[in-house]
């Protein structure tokens, strides 16, 4: 099978990903929504190194997981507490950090 | 063609390593009264004049023993310590005490001692005496720094101690606005002169690579003619400011507003005379440049008779004695100009002049303190019998500016006058104009002062000065009287070794230039009585078209030429800058702030704080750069 295809799917999965990030207000969501980004770019990330043949692509995908699982660690747990105090996942509830 | 006659200094030895003290303890003195505050009210006046004693005390030992030693081991070096080393340049604090500045030092601690016991009786009712003696003090030390130098770096430092200290005593009465202004005037144009001595410094520096008397002495011999004429008219530039020679001479007449026993101690022993002091010393650099040394006889001539002129026509009694100390510094300036035949005449008119002008000056206070403190002379009239010893020391003081004969001004101006007329005819009669005036302006002053009929002002009791007032008036009065014939036949040979050898023959009997200046003397006394002296003084002083009369009264518009030439431009200048600076300068620096402000206020609408707006603004940058990017492939 053509290699682009993947890299099709791959921009499409992220256009989706980038999209429900932007419309959708609920954080649980929204975190979902970037996962699904991150795997776009896994996808990508992997086609390419088959396209050239090393394992460079391989190993950078890698990394991205790792990320990615510490990022849920970390964004879930304050999801989790902003739902504890505020009753809401709402990411636009939650601006006070602004200047 | 001089030089081989100066003698190097020797190492100070006995006595002379206390020279230092001379400056020390009125310095100290001046410091402790001023900085043990109300503490040392009581007794401060005396502890002041204690201090001016010691370092006459010291002045005339080191005198007597110098008057011992064999000539080549008169002038003396004291090397205090060193001052500051950079890169090659080694300037030391080294006192020297020669012919010459251990005349200078006898006359400022001596006439300074006189003066401050004067004070005491003339100040006692001033609640800031003791400030004014600490003045007084830093005056007296600043003065000596000034003539005691082997250099020029550390004369400098006394040149700006004495215009510092005449800044504080001419505006001593700073309550009074008039006088607060004279200070700042005084302070203004000596800087003007200083930049004279600072530039003559630099010119040595670069030249000589030292300042000290001895290598500038010893090169400028060897000087190309251009720098020697820069640095004698630089050093002249500096003599014009402290000494009040034509073109710096208006702070001098505004300087009187200041307590009467500082117009003494600045006119006859201290600052006026740095300037003469400072053209005899550097003699040497005169002597290579006849361009400078011709500018200083010029100078002297033109102060000479420009002092003699307004002191015609003035009815402040001291703003007469004011414009007469321009005009015989203008004498000064002129002998020592003159070259080998005038130093030592220059210095003897400086010390007989220091003694008279004190005493007359002092004479001045005398009066003001019997007449409420009344300057004006058209007030005054009949006050002979009313203040005896006043009026008999004052006239043994005019008798020697005068130069009637066998005074102590008889000598020293003839002298003077007769050496004028050797160097250029012209000259000769200028001077001999200049003694017919003085002969003029004095007579005035002591009619309407002390002859007459009285024109006292309504609750005015004249009466004579205590006699802490009078005592240093009478000293002042003999030496008016002797000091002329003390020191005729002496000073030549005594100052042979410090200022050059220039044999001219002294004699009692007038010479025939001498008998010239007795008649144009007599001529001048004459001419006063008629006009004063025979009909009554008119209480104001009356009109007159007489432009003489006029521009004497206005002070030659001293004040309008600098005025129009440097205060109006320079006004013109600062306002300009003010202007740009505000118009110019300001308003851009506002400029951008504002700008900056109104950035960040549009930039901080960006700061939403909802998430998705964050995102969104992610999303944009990363579609421009790959845009970017891909457009960049493409092309």
């Amino acid at each position: 099978m053509n290699p682009e295809n993947y890299l099709i799917l791959a921009a499409l999965l992220f256009a989706i990903g980038a999209v429900g990030v932007l419309v959708r207000r609920n954080a649980l969501i929204a975190f979902l929504c970037v996962e699904l980004m991150l795997n776009a770019c896994n996808l990508a990330l992997v086609a390419g190194s088959h396209i050239t043949g090393g394992l460079d692509g391989q190993v950078a995908s890698f990394f991205v997981m790792v990320v990615a699982a510490s990022e849920v660690v970390v964004g879930l747990a304050i999801i989790v507490s902003i739902y504890k105090t505020r009753r809401s996942t709402s990411v636009d509830d939650a601006n006070l950090l602004k200047l | 063609m001089l030089l081989e006659t100066l003698a190097e200094p020797v190492a100070a030895t006995g006595m002379f390593t206390l020279a230092w003290t001379m400056i020390a303890v009125p310095l100290v003195m001046a410091g402790l009264l001023l900085l043990a505050g109300k503490l040392t009210d009581r007794w401060g006046h005396l502890a002041a004049t204690a201090a001016v004693l010691w370092s006459f005390a010291i002045a005339a030992c080191l005198f007597g023993e110098q008057l011992m030693r064999p000539a080549a081991e008169r002038a003396v070096e004291n090397h205090v310590y060193t001052w500051f080393t950079v890169g090659p340049w080694n300037f030391e604090v080294t006192l020297l005490i020669d012919q010459l500045s251990i005349l200078f030092a006898l006359l400022i601690t001596g006439v300074g001692s006189l003066i401050h016991v004067y004070s005491i009786g003339y100040m006692a009712h001033d609640d800031r005496r003791r400030r004014f003696f600490a003045y007084l003090n830093l005056f007296i030390a600043a003065m000596l720094i000034l003539v005691l130098a082997n250099n020029y770096i550390v004369l400098f430092l006394g040149w700006e101690g004495v215009g510092l200290a005449s800044y504080l005593l001419i505006s001593f009465w700073q309550h009074k606005p008039t006088a607060a202004a004279a200070g700042t005037k005084a302070f203004v144009m000596n800087r003007v002169g200083d930049l004279g001595l600072l530039m003559a410094m630099g010119t040595m520096l670069a030249m000589f690579g030292s300042t000290s008397f001895a290598d500038v002495n010893a090169g400028a011999a060897q000087l190309q003619p251009f720098w020697a004429t820069a640095m004698g008219l630089f050093l002249l530039l500096a003599a014009c400011g402290k000494s009040a020679q034509v073109p710096l001479q208006a702070w001098l007449l505004d300087a009187m507003e200041g307590p009467t026993p500082v117009s003494a101690l600045i006119h006859a022993a201290t600052m006026v005379t740095a300037g003469v002091y400072l053209v005899v010393r550097s003699h040497a650099v005169f002597e290579a440049a006849p361009t400078a040394q011709l500018a200083v006889v010029v100078v002297g001539t033109v102060t000479l008779l420009a002092g003699a002129w307004i002191g015609t026509s003035q009815d402040d009694i001291k703003k007469v004695l004011a414009g007469s100390t321009m005009s015989q510094i203008g004498y000064m300036m002129l002998a020592a100009g003159i070259g080998p035949a005038g130093y030592a005449f220059a210095i003897f008119h400086l010390l007989t002049h220091g003694f008279f002008k004190a005493n007359m000056f002092l004479g001045a206070g005398s009066v003001m303190h019997g007449m409420n403190d009344d300057v004006n002379m058209r007030h005054y009239g009949g006050l002979s019998k009313a203040m005896r010893v006043t009026f008999l020391t004052f006239a043994m003081g005019y008798l020697a500016i005068i130069g009637f004969p066998f005074f102590a001004g008889y000598f020293s101006k003839d002298h003077i006058i007769e050496a004028a007329f050797a160097d250029n005819f012209f000259i000769g009669l200028c001077a001999l104009i200049g003694a017919g005036v003085t002969a003029f302006y004095m007579t005035r002053l002591m009619l309407m002062t002390f002859f007459g009929e009285k024109r006292w002002l309504k609750g005015v009791h004249p009466h004579e000065s205590p006699k802490v007032m009078t005592i240093p008036l009478i000293i002042l009065a003999l030496f008016s009287i002797f000091a002329g014939l003390l020191m005729n036949w002496w000073i030549q040979t005594w100052l042979e070794p410090a200022v050059g050898n220039h044999a001219h023959e002294v004699s009692l009997i007038p010479t025939p230039v001498g008998l010239a200046t007795l008649l144009v003397v007599a001529l001048g006394v004459a001419g006063a009585w008629m006009v004063f002296g025979r009909k009554p003084i008119p209480a104001t002083a009356p009109q007159t078209s007489n432009p003489i009369t006029i521009a004497g009264r206005n002070v030659l518009f001293g004040d309008q030429v600098n005025n129009f030439l440097f205060v109006g431009p320079t006004k013109v200048v600062a306002r300009t800058a003010d202007a740009a600076d505000a118009q110019g300068i300001d308003k851009a620096v506002d400029g951008a702030g504002h700008a900056f402000a109104g950035l960040s206020t549009q930039l901080r609408r960006l700061q939403t704080g909802y998430t998705r707006n964050y995102a969104l603004t992610m999303l944009w940058g990363v579609l421009i750069v790959g845009a970017v990017l891909i457009l960049g492939q493409l092309g």
